[in-house]
């Protein structure tokens, strides 16, 4: 039964150094609340999975909280490279950073197989790829009806998932809509589910096939409005790009990066902290309204 | 002064590639400008998914990321990645595939992974994305980029996406479904597979273009066909809609990325 607290006890309560934490959102969505509070409450050896690294694991990578990452594209999208990522891979900067490689689709295939408690997926994939090569988690497997041969992957397990969803209730029904990516997927392959919301309302009043997560399966809920600053919450505010372009600038650098993550992370009490000294470092809210 | 850049000549060539109607699987950036101006110029039926989850997306400005809500607001409905790849890109429902790369070799193979040796690379790229499987199950691919001696290498340092691998029938032995790239289309000249040896061939070239300059930016000896055409410059009513559409993107997002180029 979901519990309704503060982020800063959940990831306190749920997220323990060492474990295998995915923050999904595809784009939209995606946890930054969250990810802030994991650099906050400093943990460490932390193995992440996630599609797309983005920003979100670009901060924690340079915070030195990860040991390995699971991941199918890292970069800034729209913009480049994912410079804490590139320096962790390439220079072992804040320390070795362990990678494990799949496409989108064989991660999304994953993610469906942990839902499902299945041990593993299968993918018409890779063939002819170098991935398989590098990545001892990409198998070939053959079809006991077919012969065709397949390749097959384990199913992703975390220990705990987080994504932000627009709205929960007040018993914690989560509902989200938009662009889902492979939320309702990684929540339900979890064995902690941590939900952050713009709001919590009384009723949900959703449609019978909305994307729902019953309250029990969620472990704790928490209001952290705005919580998916500076990517997007549909029906609520805008991706903010101009975040995506300065991130560039900020994380190429090791010292710049370090004194961001102090001043708007280390050196902030939660995110509404966050909210208020990014307005004053960077001259705008931090939010576009819809 | 021609009138138009050489960014627009590739990204007019490209578009005039997808066919009214057609299913199309869609990278961000040069891949998406070419597809939705295609949209709004001769292939006003043309179905654009984005591996983000929008089917039939119709954007009035361009996605600055894959998953922008510009995409899902104007899509005809919105799934899971999980359906997206399973449902829509396995099961050989898209016609085209229409990729990015940031290294090509001559059989069109694609590394988007790593330069230098995967363990220690020299410089890391963000990687497969959804790249592998289109290049894969799409009944055809087609590449965008630019034309440059560090994008056309004689020999990939990782295969991320697999064209023709070394030519002739090594494609089809491993059983793909899809037939593989049809076409790169570049700021110089349009390459199309040689019916046997699947070597990449200038087709067309475009107005202005020398084929020393060509050979110039590629890194193996660049073959030509037979006849090779000029590319049909681009008309009035293409360079209009896509400065149009470029206008009213960076109009929307305040600013103009690298990514809408």
């Amino acid at each position: 039964m979901a519990q309704i607290i503060i982020l800063r006890e959940a990831v306190a309560h749920l997220i323990h150094d060492g474990d295998t934490i995915a923050l999904e959102g595809f784009t939209h969505l995606i946890p930054f609340a969250a990810g802030h509070e994991i650099v906050r409450q400093g943990r460490k050896n932390l193995s992440l999975v996630r599609m797309t690294p983005d920003l979100i694991y670009d901060q924690l990578i340079g915070a030195g909280c990860a040991s390995k990452l699971k991941f199918s594209w890292g970069g800034n999208p729209g913009v480049g490279s994912l410079h804490r990522l590139r320096d962790a891979v390439e220079n072992g900067w804040p320390h070795e950073l362990m990678l494990e490689e799949h496409s989108h689709a064989d991660m999304a295939n994953a993610y469906v197989a942990g839902a499902a408690n299945l041990p593993f997926t299968v993918l018409r994939g890779y063939a002819g790829s170098d991935l398989p090569k590098h990545n001892h988690n990409i198998r070939a497997i053959r079809c006991p009806f077919t012969g065709e041969e397949l390749a097959a992957t384990p199913a992703i397990r975390p220990d705990v998932t987080v994504i932000h969803a627009q709205r929960a209730d007040r018993a914690g029904n989560v509902l989200l809509w938009g662009i889902l990516g492979v939320q309702k997927e990684a929540a339900l392959a979890a064995r902690r589910l941590i939900v952050t919301v713009e709001e919590i309302v009384d009723s949900l009043d959703a449609p019978p096939n909305a994307c729902i997560l019953p309250q029990w399966t969620v472990t704790a809920v928490c209001a952290v409005p705005g919580g998916a600053f500076p990517s997007y919450a549909q029906g609520f505010y805008e991706r903010d790009n101009r975040f995506y372009l300065a991130w560039d600038v900020i994380a190429r650098n090791r010292e710049t990066f370090q004194s961001w993550i102090k001043r708007h992370i280390l050196d902030t009490s939660d995110f509404n902290d966050f909210k208020r000294v990014y307005s004053e470092s960077s001259g705008h809210p931090s939010m576009r309204p819809r | 002064m021609s009138g138009y850049t050489t960014s627009e000549m590739m990204t007019v060539a490209a578009a005039r590639r997808l066919n009214n109607g057609a299913v199309c699987f869609v990278g961000i950036g040069l891949p998406s400008t070419a597809a939705n101006l295609a949209r709004l110029t001769h292939a006003p039926g043309v179905v654009l998914i984005y591996e983000s989850g929008p089917i039939g997306a119709k954007p009035t400005v361009l996605p600055l990321s894959i998953g922008d809500g510009e995409l899902s607001e104007t899509a005809d409905t919105v799934v899971s990645t999980p359906e997206i790849f399973r449902y829509w890109l396995q099961s050989g429902r898209i016609d085209v595939g229409f990729l990015g790369a940031a290294q090509i070799d001559r059989f069109a193979n694609i590394n988007t992974t790593v330069i230098g040796p995967y363990a220690k690379p020299r410089t890391r790229l963000p990687g497969a994305g959804g790249a592998p499987e289109i290049a894969a199950n799409a009944k055809e691919v087609f590449i965008i980029v630019r034309h440059s001696p560090r994008a056309f290498v004689s020999k990939l340092d990782f295969i991320t996406s697999v064209g023709y691998l070394d030519g002739g029938d090594a494609r089809s032995r491993l059983g793909l479904p899809g037939k593989g790239p049809m076409a790169v289309i570049t700021d110089l000249c349009t390459m199309e597979p040689d019916p046997l040896s699947k070597e990449l061939t200038v087709t067309s070239i475009h107005s202005g273009v020398t084929r020393a300059q060509i050979q110039k930016a590629t890194a193996w000896r660049v073959r030509f066909a037979a006849a090779v055409p000029e590319t049909p410059v681009p008309r009035a009513a293409e360079l209009k809609a896509l400065r149009d559409l470029q206008a009213r993107t960076a109009a929307a997002h305040g600013t103009t990325l690298a990514a809408s180029d």
